[in-house]
């Protein structure tokens, strides 16, 4: 099926792919920020995700050392978040972007000497019998890797997590009102630090799917702002995982559009024609920053508030009896 | 408004709660502090600490740290940082290399900070600060060979409105649909920078070029005058204006108390009658003009044409410069100098074989151990009249007099 010399299908796999490691960025950041803590960090936790599974899978030879890596590096430098922002207290906001500068710099620093260099092994597509002979939907949704499972696995996974279980509610509880769960004798601080390493962790397996899956190399800065488009994907699915799965596909068809377009070149009709590919490039950002203006709009009309959690960014100071 | 009214209003601000840094709880809860003078003083003290103390060891405490990272990875640290100094402030040229990389620090720090002292977070000094070079580049390459001199006043408020424009798109979008600023300032710096590659690849680009994504150099008018021969340019000048404006902005007019009003308490301001949808594109207009204006200046008075790499990222360095400065303008000047330094060893680190992310990664762990020393600063100091004065001056707001001396 084409149009214009675009294969449909193949546009349509691309997006899920694409999408992924958004996707799982996204699904972390809903987690930390359900808690309370708003991280601005995850374009570093990718970037330090990705070098570390890249790095991992080159010296072990298996990818599934390499997510393992990715998981526990994204946890390790999410723990430096937690610590200021829950222990320390301090504004939250400063501490993600010293997170992104600091992951950006350690990655461009130690990442040197594996640019230029292939994986032994990465994430190939895994053809599952049955549902890949679906029309359409098949070669789609079922002719991909194992992380595109996981990740479509999780996501609903993660709202029932969140909306109808016991740790769930009491996470909720902790980024509405930490101080009504403190009294009910929850840990505030524990389930902070904790939901930010998850964050930090699927953060880093985000970042690693583009060295072991989408393009398997290391590049400095290869994440190109992905983590950004996260920390706005949270906002337009509203803190909810499977709108998550709506947002992160909406701006994966951006960039899987962008390669089509480039791909299609002269069979395009004639006002498609001779796009610069720089334009081509803006779409992702500017779709993302259309998509948060909808969103907020849609607010703005109904005169709804916004979902977010209401101690979203705000460091929680037990009352001292004095 | 006149000043006895801005007095007025601070006094009641001091009722509402402060977000962040003091819960609701604490201010209402704690009993008012005894009145006694030894606080004044140990107000100013923690303030010098703040001020000084602070920076000065979390910047000795992540060169340290960065060392450790540089021994794990073979390097000796002695050596890296002995050729760092030598290479930022080591002879005169080093010096006005520094100084010339320190300008649109300076500038963007500026530019940050004003609009960070309203509480909105302008991430986007980087992507305001190509709109500024590409609108003055615009004006050289149309109208260098036929307006003269004249040309470099007109490049002049181009970079301005160039910044101001591209900053008052998130500044719109914040103002009438809550936008969140950061990630519209980022995602606009992604399709400035794109847009600037744009036109120096096809429209823009240099015919004689031998096919160089470049255009063709401005013509001399078109230049920046330099300080005798060295490569220090007029924009310096530019800098310490612009510090002084902010300065006098901050501290001696209404619109400053204003923006500072918002950014300590929107609640109260809302309440003060403040209009906060005006001072958010006011304020977003102004920062971005200012961001806008290191653009052209670099592009005038170091690269004399468009290109790739105009900026080594300043408008993110300008966060750790702003923030470090605690938003004081005549520390940001200080800062930048520093931190121009920083980015210009970054060169010569690139010489001995160290990726130039090295210095991203001095500048993020210097942003951490900042925010550490000032959050063990505030532990230390826990009393509430303290951390009253605290939390004012880590929004970089000058406490109200009656505040401290009450």
């Amino acid at each position: 099926m084409s149009l214009f010399g675009i294969d449909l299908v193949l546009l349509l796999a691309t997006t899920v792919s694409a999408g992924t490691p958004v996707m799982l960025a996204t699904l972390g950041a809903i987690f930390n920020e359900r808690s309370g803590v708003l991280n601005l960090g995850l374009e570093g936790l990718m970037l330090v995700g990705a070098l570390a599974g890249f790095a991992a899978t080159n010296s072990s030879g298996s990818v599934w050392v390499g997510v393992l890596a990715a998981l526990l590096a994204g946890a390790a430098l999410a723990l430096i978040h937690a610590f200021f922002t829950v222990t320390l207290q301090v504004n939250q906001v400063v501490s993600g972007l010293a997170l992104t500068l600091f992951g950006t710099g350690l990655t461009a620093y130690l990442g040197r000497g594996f640019i230029g260099i292939r994986t032994p092994d990465t994430f190939n597509p895994v053809v599952i019998p049955l549902l890949s002979d679906i029309p359409l939907f098949g070669p789609i949704l079922f002719k991909q890797d194992l992380l595109v499972y996981l990740s479509i696995i999780i996501a609903p996974l993660l709202y029932l997590y969140i909306y109808k279980t016991r740790p769930g509610l009491q996470l909720r509880a902790v980024g509405e009102s930490p101080a009504t769960a403190d009294s009910m004798g929850i840990s505030v601080a524990g389930i902070r630090y904790f939901y930010v390493l998850i964050g930090g962790a699927l953060a880093g397996l985000g970042g690693a799917y583009l060295t072991l899956a989408s393009n398997p190399a290391w590049l400095e800065n290869i994440t190109a702002g992905r983590g950004w488009i996260a920390v706005a994907l949270v906002i337009f699915a509203g803190w909810n995982p499977l709108r998550a799965i709506l947002g992160a596909y909406l701006f994966g068809g951006m960039e899987a559009l962008q390669f089509s377009l480039q791909a299609a070149g002269n069979d395009l009709p004639l006002f498609l024609h001779d796009i610069p590919s720089f334009f081509l490039k803006m779409l992702p950002y500017i779709m993302t920053l259309a998509a948060l203006v909808l969103v907020e709009w849609r607010f703005k009309v109904s005169k709804k508030q916004s979902n977010a959690p209401a101690a979203l960014g705000l460091p929680y100071i037990r009352q001292e009896k004095s | 408004m006149g000043k006895s009214s801005n007095k007025k209003q601070s006094m009641s601000d001091k009722n509402q709660p402060k977000n962040i840094l003091i819960s609701e709880s604490q201010d209402s809860k704690m009993p008012p502090p005894p009145k006694s003078k030894p606080r004044v003083a140990s107000g100013m003290l923690i303030r010098i600490g703040l001020g000084l103390g602070v920076p000065l060891l979390s910047v000795v405490v992540a060169f340290t740290t960065v060392g450790l990272v540089l021994a794990t990875t073979g390097k000796d640290p002695i050596v890296v940082y002995g050729e760092m100094y030598r290479s930022a402030f080591g002879d005169e040229n080093a010096l006005a290399d520094t100084l010339v990389k320190a300008i649109p620090l300076i500038l963007t720090g500026l530019a940050v900070a004003i609009a960070f002292s309203a509480r909105l977070w302008n991430i986007g000094a980087e992507g305001q600060f190509f709109a500024g070079a590409i609108a003055a580049s615009g004006m050289a390459l149309a109208f260098d060979s036929v307006l003269g001199w004249f040309i470099l006043p007109v490049m002049f408020v181009a970079g301005i409105i160039g910044g101001a424009l591209w900053a008052l798109i998130p500044g719109i979008l914040r103002a009438y649909l809550n936008v969140n600023e950061i990630i519209s300032t980022l995602m606009l710096n992604y399709v400035i920078i794109l847009f600037s590659d744009y036109l120096i690849y096809s429209p823009w680009r240099d015919p004689q070029g031998f096919n160089f994504p470049l255009t063709r150099t401005f013509g001399d008018n078109a230049t920046l005058a330099t300080f005798g021969d060295s490569r220090v340019h007029l924009g310096l000048v530019f800098g310490i204006v612009a510090a002084v404006i902010v300065g006098l902005i901050l501290s001696r007019t209404t619109w400053g108390f204003e923006l500072k009003v918002m950014g300590d308490n929107p609640t109260a301001a809302r309440y003060a009658g403040i209009n906060i949808t005006r001072n958010i594109l006011l304020v977003m207009a102004f920062s971005g003009g200012l961001a806008g204006l290191a653009g052209m200046s670099e592009v005038t008075g170091v690269v004399h044409k468009l290109q790739q790499g105009i900026s080594s990222g300043y408008g993110f360095t300008a966060i750790i410069v702003a923030w470090l400065a605690r938003l004081n303008p005549w520390g940001i000047v200080l800062v930048a100098v520093l931190f121009g330094g920083l980015i210009n060893s970054g060169y010569a680190m690139k010489g001995i074989g160290i990726a130039s992310g090295f210095v991203t990664l001095i500048q993020g762990a210097v942003l951490f151990f900042v925010l550490a020393g000032e959050a063990l600063l505030r532990k230390l100091y826990y009393k509430q009249d303290l951390k009253r004065i605290l939390s004012t001056a880590v929004l970089g707001r000058t406490p109200a007099r009656e505040e401290v001396a009450q």
